[in-house]
């Protein structure tokens, strides 16, 4: 079978990021740039699959500026056959990464497409729910457990009140949550091998898709910030504190 | 306006964060709620009354007993004659179901809205929570995903709104439900609960997280856990707190052997009150600490829990 598994380029998780001054948005000039860690998560799954002679081949997606690249190269180094880059300079709101997707998944017919539960710049989490409704096809996001056989995806699901298992028939939609996998790092030899594999480029207008935004940003702020507070000495400074000076205990 | 609320319920019981969203939705127009699941006239009565509803649409079929996204997602569709907007408060359930009504209907979806400033214009935290964006959609149907933590309950009334059944629609034949483990607690739902007490990696042990327990238990408050307390299986995957878990914002919020990374404190830093205990006095949780106490958790837990044992005894 074939994966297909979605990629973003995104600030760099460890990045202490700034609101832009004139509230446009936040600094990403000279910020480090990483593959959003759910996808990492996503490539790991499919690599899995590969070496555990389930998938054939593991293809690679992602929609944004031609840095993208550098993305779809790291996939590539983690296992990933081929990479595929949707290029535009527009911002990629998550219903136009999902029509995106869609279009690829025309082209390339995965049995399985895998993509993070949430990318950590917008937080959104939709992009997989909305491929899936794009496709008609079954979704199961929040995966901490993955199995395939016999045409089928056993999706063990974060909820909130535990987890819950659905059974899928593929071809479905699965999004990835942290504990599903640890991902590997790409090693040196295999970041070379990269280099030789395949990054294919196409943009929108020639998938004849629109993805412009529906969203328009009107400002970017800072939240409130806390001011500090104090320090206490002990255990039963702590207690004294809470009853008599903030009075949110007993 | 028109406004379709979608109630997060088990089939018998409406789940509070509905509550919140309900209060975001009546400053949007007149709301009607759906209540989709199987056997639930119960949760429809319950929904009836949260006061500012006007109607209460019941669909009551095999196919809505799990709420799975594949058939809600187009019965939902199939209401959205002359509806302006569609809520539904931003828990797992909403997050899995939400963006699946808003692609089949063409139109994006605003996640995790804190704040409404018309009806086409919201506010919605990024980056972790780190800043703040005000957000206009362009679309005919707003769909939004509400942030519980930042909308008061709403109240209930004496007075019934009107239950008008629905339904059922068209249901998937390519997924199945199998089972759910639910964690089983007696303790206040985290997002709800007055009082949390959340502990990380430096509680070293499942054995050692029930300190953290045992602390919760005695102030009536829920158990929370950072990122690196249950992947070290100290904790439930349902206890995590922070960008990609639970929000909450309690009262009184006391963190324990947690670091306090960026993304542990999108999900606590609206709290009332924090609380922090760490032994390294460098700790980044400080900085948004009110009360710090600089200590071994291991001295300082027991001391708090026989301070407190002695004041319930
Ligand atoms: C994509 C992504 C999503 C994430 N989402 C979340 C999320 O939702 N929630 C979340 O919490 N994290 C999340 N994280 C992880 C986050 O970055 C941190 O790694 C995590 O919060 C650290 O957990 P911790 O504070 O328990 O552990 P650590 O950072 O290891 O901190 C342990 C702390 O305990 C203290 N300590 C150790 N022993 C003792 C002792 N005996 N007495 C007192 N103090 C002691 C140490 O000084 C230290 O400060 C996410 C990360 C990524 C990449
Ligand atoms: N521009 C993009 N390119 C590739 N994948 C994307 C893009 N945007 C979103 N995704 C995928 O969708 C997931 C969820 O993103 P979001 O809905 O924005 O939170 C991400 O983890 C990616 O797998």
């Amino acid at each position: 079978m074939k994966i297909l598994a979605a990629v973003k380029r995104v600030v760099d998780y460890n990045v202490r990021i700034r609101v832009a001054s004139d509230e446009s948005g936040v600094e990403t000039n000279g910020v480090k740039m990483s593959m959003n860690p759910f996808d990492e998560i996503a490539v790991e799954a499919g690599v899995q699959l590969k070496e555990a002679g389930i998938a054939a081949e593991l293809v690679v997606v992602s929609i944004g500026p031609a840095a993208c690249q550098e993305t779809l190269k790291t996939a590539l180094a983690m296992g990933a056959d081929r990479a595929l880059l949707v290029e535009t300079e527009v911002e990629v709101q998550p219903l136009a990464a999902a029509t995106a997707i869609k279009a690829i998944v025309e082209r390339e017919a995965p049995d399985l497409v895998l993509l993070g539960k949430q990318a950590i710049d917008d937080d959104s989490n939709q992009t997989g729910q909305m491929l899936a409704a794009l496709l008609d096809w079954p979704q199961g996001t929040f995966a901490s457990g993955l199995n395939i056989a016999d045409g089928k995806a056993t999706v063990t699901r974060e909820i909130d009140g535990g987890l819950e298992t659905l059974l899928l028939t593929l071809p479905a939609v699965v999004s990835t949550d942290l504990r599903l996998n640890t991902p590997r790092y790409a090693t040196l030899p295999n970041i070379m091998k990269a280099k030789k594999k395949p990054i294919e480029r196409s943009t929108p207008e020639e998938l004849g898709i629109d993805i412009r935004p529906r969203q328009k940003m009107l400002s970017v702020s800072e939240p409130p910030v806390r001011t500090g507070g104090v320090m206490v000495a002990s255990a039963a400074e702590l207690v004294d504190k809470l009853r008599n000076a903030a009075k949110v205990i007993p | 306006m028109s406004v379709l609320l979608i109630a997060e319920h088990d089939n018998s019981q409406l789940r509070p964060a509905t509550l919140n969203a309900a209060t975001a939705a009546a400053q949007l127009g007149e709301v009607t709620v759906l209540v989709a699941g199987r056997d639930c006239a119960t949760v429809a009565e319950a929904a009836s009354v949260i006061d500012g509803i006007t109607k209460v649409l019941l669909a009551d079929a095999e196919i809505y007993e799990h709420g799975l996204a594949e058939n809600v997602a187009p019965l939902v569709c199939g209401l959205t004659n002359s509806v302006t907007h569609i809520l539904a408060p931003a828990t797992t359930m909403g997050k899995n179901l939400l963006p699946r009504i808003a692609a089949l209907l063409d139109v994006g979806q605003i996640s995790d809205v804190i704040e409404i400033k018309g009806q086409d214009t919201f506010v919605r935290p990024i980056y972790a929570g780190n800043a703040l964006a005000c957000v206009r959609t362009l679309d005919p149907v707003k769909v939004l995903s509400v942030r519980t933590t930042a909308f008061d309950a709403a109240v209930t009334r004496s007075s019934f709104a009107p239950v008008e059944k629905v339904g059922p629609g068209p249901a998937s034949d390519r997924v199945a439900f199998v089972s759910r483990q639910l964690t089983v607690s007696e303790r206040p739902e985290l997002t709800a609960a007055r009082v949390v007490v959340s502990g990380g990696r430096g509680l070293a042990s499942q054995e050692n997280f029930h300190l953290v327990e045992r602390l919760a238990d005695l102030l009536g408050g829920a158990v929370g856990a950072s990122r690196a307390a249950v992947d070290s299986g100290y904790a439930p995957n349902d206890c995590q707190v922070g960008q990609t878990g639970k929000v909450v914002a309690p009262e009184l919020y006391v963190a324990v052997g947690i670091s306090g990374a960026i993304q542990h404190l999108a999900g606590m830093k609206d709290s009332k009150v924090i609380v922090a205990i760490n032994k390294d006095d460098e700790a980044p949780i400080f900085q948004v600490a009110d009360y710090g106490l600089v200590e071994d958790l291991f001295t300082a837990l027991p001391q708090l829990i026989e301070e407190f044992e002695k004041g319930s005894a």
